[in-house]
């Protein structure tokens, strides 16, 4: 044991403890952050600059309008109500589709011959681009919110679908004789092995599934709405108003911002066992 | 009728490959006795993985039968202990509920696998790092964890496939003397599948070497006196023979 005791020492990593300064801690941080801060500003400066004297503010606006426009909206209500319908589409769209396309990944995948059967009517679906459903949802369920849901809720499906496939079928199969050697029951092997070795496909369709979510909600709308920020930047566009096209457009932004950081903070907490990619 | 353990007896294992069927392992037998340390030596090729896949019951034979203490091999058997070449760990796990794991699918309740994992991290060695995840940890870590993970539920026979393979020489002996010392006394039954001589003749009460397909080229008792200690074997002139006789079975087993 004092053999083993000793070689197990020598086989540690040697820690030192070497207390950071603030500007081996933050500096990179925060030159990345305020630089991005100074090309924003910069960007915008040039806009409101360019816009009258160069190009004509009915093409591009000026940052000047499009916030007036959006304090405009708050005040009447105008940005809450369509903003709030265009994140119900995009919330519901991306719960029912990512739900729907784990549990058939799982399901199908872990069935090969069924997959291999499945394999090319899937990929063919997946194929059609999702705008040229729309006209059919509309057809089916009329031009409310219930096809905007079903619009982004069919485009996060395959992709959510695709990537837990492809996790379930490439888990190691060293960990399943492993578990078989373990006497896994069917139970255990699918809930404590394949689940969890799934896991990275999984993220990955959840992960990329969530700007198509907004694509499918906002399309749906483009295509045929009275409500939502599509039909804010329809109603624009229409009206020649280009500082609500693109208040509704930065509204836009933001909430696709909110998405992939909360998408960000899941993964990093689901994937805590793998090493940080620096 | 001695006390057989393992009895293998016409073994074969072939692979399919398009119209073709490849064999690993050809009319293979073999008879290991309870409390003994058995090695198996050979060349990279002649079918020891394949051998140690059929004993563990992860995969089936095409002909011959193998039994267990008199009972059909159908399937893996919790007596049985297997060591795979590869690495094992669930990455997702750190080391204690990697070592847990067999205790925890047997339905062992959370503190008592948990006292006996960590009994187990620490008799391999590896205190201290029962929060760190496998790919924290270098290769001889891995193995100590795989090796604790496999020896948390105390099995009676141990199958281990090249187990020191990819350590380097200093920690290769080191883990050898562990070995041995979790095997002195203990009653166990080891079969140690290895390429490497010395480590078989160091280790083994019996070193079988193979050829191709599994063929037998010697069978070979080592009566060295335990505990051995290869530092001092390598200048013992009754350990250099046995190399010696093993390097030539290895060397007729190629021709």
């Amino acid at each position: 044991m004092t053999e083993l005791s000793r070689q197990t020492s020598a086989s540690r990593p040697v820690e030192v403890i070497r207390p950071r300064t603030w500007w081996e801690k933050h500096g990179r941080t925060s030159i990345v952050i305020l630089s991005r801060l100074a090309l924003l500003i910069a960007l915008v400066v040039c806009w409101q600059l360019v816009s009258g004297p160069l190009i004509d503010p009915l093409f591009i606006s000026k940052p000047t309008a499009i916030w007036h426009r959006l304090t405009q909206w708050a005040d009447s209500g105008v940005l809450w109500t369509n903003s709030w319908i265009t994140i119900k589409e995009i919330l519901l769209g991306y719960v029912i589709g990512a739900a729907a396309g784990v549990v058939f990944g799982f399901v199908i995948a872990a069935q090969r011959l069924v997959y291999r059967v499945l394999d090319p009517f899937i990929m063919s679906l997946y194929s059609i681009p999702k705008v040229a459903l729309a006209p059919l949802f509309i057809v089916w369920l009329g031009i409310g919110i219930e096809m905007k849901i079903v619009l982004a809720a069919v485009t996060v499906f395959f992709l959510v679908f695709l990537n837990t496939a492809a996790g379930v079928r490439e888990v190691d199969p060293g960990l399943i004789d492993a578990a078989r050697l373990m006497r896994a029951r069917r139970r255990d092997m699918i809930l404590k092995i394949i689940l969890p070795a799934s896991m990275s496909g999984v993220f990955t369709g959840l992960r990329v599934a969530i700007p198509y979510a907004l694509i499918g909600a906002v399309i749906g709308e483009l295509v045929a709405s009275n409500r939502g920020l599509g039909y804010l930047i329809n109603n624009g566009a229409a009206t020649f108003d280009t500082a609500g096209v693109f208040a509704a457009l930065i509204v836009l932004t933001f909430i696709a911002a909110v998405l992939n950081g909360l998408v960000n903070l899941l993964d990093r907490y689901a994937n805590k066992w793998r090493p940080t990619a620096d | 009728m001695t006390n057989a353990v393992l009895e293998v007896s016409g073994l074969a294992k072939h692979f399919r490959k398009d119209d073709r069927e490849i064999v690993a392992l050809s009319d293979f037998s073999l008879t290991v006795e309870a409390g003994t340390f058995v090695t198996i030596l050979g060349r990279s090729g002649c079918g020891k993985s394949t051998l140690l896949n059929l004993l563990s019951g992860l995969t089936r034979p095409t002909q011959g039968r193998i039994t267990y203490r008199g009972e059909p091999v159908t399937g893996p058997r919790l007596e049985l202990g297997y060591l795979t070449q590869s690495d094992t760990l669930m990455p997702w796990r750190d080391v204690r509920r990697n070592v847990e794991m067999p205790l925890e699918l047997r339905g062992v309740g959370r503190d008592e696998r948990r006292a006996r994992a960590e009994q187990m991290v620490a008799a391999v060695g590896l205190a201290g790092f029962e929060r760190h995840y496998p790919r924290e940890l270098s290769g001889g870590m891995r193995r100590r964890a795989s090796l604790a993970r496999m020896m948390c539920t105390e099995p009676e026979t141990l199958l281990l496939d090249e187990p020191f393979g990819a350590l380097d020489a200093q920690l290769r002996s080191e883990m050898q003397s562990e070995l041995l010392r979790l095997w002195t006394g203990s009653g166990r039954t080891v079969l140690f599948v290895t390429h490497d001589i010395e480590e078989a003749a160091l280790l083994g009460d019996r070193v079988v070497v193979l050829g191709r397909l599994g063929r037998h080229v010697l069978d070979l008792p080592i009566e060295l006196p335990r505990p051995r200690e290869l530092d001092e074997l390598r200048t013992d002139p009754t350990f250099v023979e046995l190399c010696r006789q093993l390097a030539a079975a290895l060397k007729d087993a190629t021709e």
